[in-house]
């Protein structure tokens, strides 16, 4: 579904990616581990186009996006899930759910969003950054549900939560993978991707350096601890 | 003669009105301007320039085209608004990623052009444009003579400056723009093409300003140097009211039109000036505006 190959950011003057290689198939749900300033979420932002310079080869579904525009990438039907959770504090929660335009049939209605999170229901007239962290990172995933949008690209949803309410959020990432949705995943969040993930690619200094499929993770923990710094 | 404070009553109601009127422009215009700055971060020097074409294309649907008043209304805002979208898309867009200084100056540099080719044309006196003729004549409302073209002028301020607000924060049209204010990449992101929404903001931010233009042609003479000469007041309405707010801009543009009007009455030599001192006062207490976040 997503082919990354020889992806290479640059922010201004400095080298951030160095080569990124890795896929991701239909219906996975993949991580990129790595410590901080690895390239992690460079890689989102580069998908997404929002790095300006960037090189090499993003393809999704066959098509080469690598020039294209933020908003033609999104229109391709991947949603993006920032890791600052970009809730817009002048949008009702509402409104928040409704601002990303729906860019292909198949995605959640409200109804079932509501089902999801009960509480952006109770709260949908609040400003949206009057939400709780935890509810706003919900509100920021449930908005890219809605769009019909297959691939998502989830940045760190768990940092700075309590314990609970990462569990909430796993078990929200395992309901919408059994709805056929594909994920991308940067996380620090060890424990709690090791439940949710199929592979795992580990990063770096802006490359690829290993890939871990779920099954092999028991055995590789001691050494990934180590490569984490976790 | 009633008198309020030793001045007659239908004096201050004259002055009232003169105060509506203006701040109904200054309102008009504020807005238009917070609009654009608030997704553009373009201070639009030319808006004033923009408010005179407006007036132009109202008397050159007339002369030429045998157009009148209310089709103007209709008509002369879009010509207006697709000069914005031209500037925007060759002047602007290429300068949106440096200083804010440089959008100032190429807009200030925008506006001396087209005052410049308007007196080329039209020449420093420019020309008169009569009422409606459904408007001109003058009503007794009991406490005050009132040109009915003046009362118009403030009703329909109201209904544009209500109405640009009801489409600002409530439609999903405003919730798009209000979302790229706070964060266009992400906006983007989501499927959005900003650049068009850019062009469109402040294609609908200079219309405004023909809009305004309109109403005021009439009133005022239709001159080359009436943009000017209102834009600078404008300008402290934005800052009083707070750049980017909209609501903000809306109400302070009506309130220092009636505190203008009021000190002419009471203070005659401070009415040029009581806008600029109540901005000291406000940025010295409250650097945001009145209506601002502060950044």
């Amino acid at each position: 579904m997503l082919e990354i190959s020889g992806l290479h950011a640059w922010y201004d003057e400095s080298h951030v990616l160095h080569g990124m290689d890795f896929t991701v198939q239909e219906g996975e749900v993949v991580t990129l581990l790595g410590r901080n300033g690895a390239g992690k979420s460079t890689t989102l932002k580069s998908i997404m186009g929002l790095i300006p310079k960037r090189a090499g080869s993003i393809r999704f579904r066959g098509q080469e996006l690598i020039a294209a525009r933020p908003d033609r990438i999104g229109r391709q039907g991947i949603g993006f899930c920032p890791e600052e959770r970009g809730i817009f504090a002048s949008l009702s929660v509402q409104e928040n759910l409704l601002l990303p335009p729906v860019v292909a049939p198949g995605g959640l209605t409200i109804a079932e969003i509501h089902a999801l999170f009960p509480n952006l229901h109770e709260r949908a007239r609040s400003p949206g950054t009057k939400l709780s962290g935890g509810e706003q990172q919900m509100l920021a995933i449930a908005r890219i549900l809605r769009t019909g949008a297959k691939l998502l690209l989830l940045d760190e949803p768990t940092e700075g939560l309590a314990p609970v309410i990462v569990q909430q959020i796993g078990h929200m990432i395992e309901a919408i993978k059994r709805r056929g949705f594909t994920i991308l995943l940067v996380e620090q969040n060890f424990r709690f991707v090791s439940k949710l993930a199929d592979r795992h690619y580990l990063v770096e200094q802006g490359k690829i350096v290993d890939m871990i499929p779920a099954h092999a993770l028991a055995s590789r923990m001691d050494d990934l601890h180590n490569r984490l710094g976790v | 003669m009633v008198m309020v404070l030793g001045k007659p009553l239908p004096l201050l109601f004259g002055q009232l009105l003169l105060g509506l009127i203006n701040g109904s422009f200054y309102a008009m215009l504020s807005m238009g301007l917070a609009i654009i700055f608030g997704l553009l971060r373009i201070i639009n020097f030319a808006h004033g320039a923009m408010f005179m074409v407006g007036a132009f294309v109202t008397w050159g649907l007339l002369t030429y085209l045998g157009i009148g008043f209310w089709g103007a209304i209709i008509c002369a805002p879009l010509p207006v608004g697709l000069l914005g979208m031209a500037a925007e898309r060759f002047l602007i867009r290429p300068i949106y990623k440096l200083d804010i200084l440089y959008g100032l100056l190429l807009t200030f540099g925008l506006a001396q052009v087209l005052q410049g080719l308007a007196t080329n044309f039209f020449g420093v006196s420019g020309v008169s444009y009569d009422p409606p003729a459904a408007f001109a004549r003058v009503v007794n409302l009991g406490f005050m003579y009132m040109p009915l073209y003046r009362g118009f002028v403030v009703f329909a301020a109201i209904i544009v400056c209500g109405g640009t607000w009801l489409i600002v924060e409530k439609t999903r049209l405003g919730a798009l723009l209000r979302a790229a204010t706070e964060n266009p990449a992400l906006v983007q992101a989501f499927g959005v093409n900003v650049p068009r929404l850019l062009a469109l903001t402040f294609g609908g931010g200079v219309a405004l300003a023909g809009l305004a233009g309109v109403l005021a042609a009439p009133l005022y003479a239709v001159n080359p140097g009436m943009g000017s000469d209102l834009i600078d007041t404008v300008f402290a309405v934005v800052v009083i009211g707070g750049m980017g707010s909209i609501g903000g801009a809306i109400l302070t543009g009506f309130g220092l039109g009636i505190i203008e009007g009021f000190t002419d009455v009471f203070y005659p030599p401070g009415s040029a000036v009581v806008v600029f001192v109540v901005m000291a006062i406000v940025l010295l207490a409250r650097p945001a505006g009145l209506f601002g976040k502060a950044a």
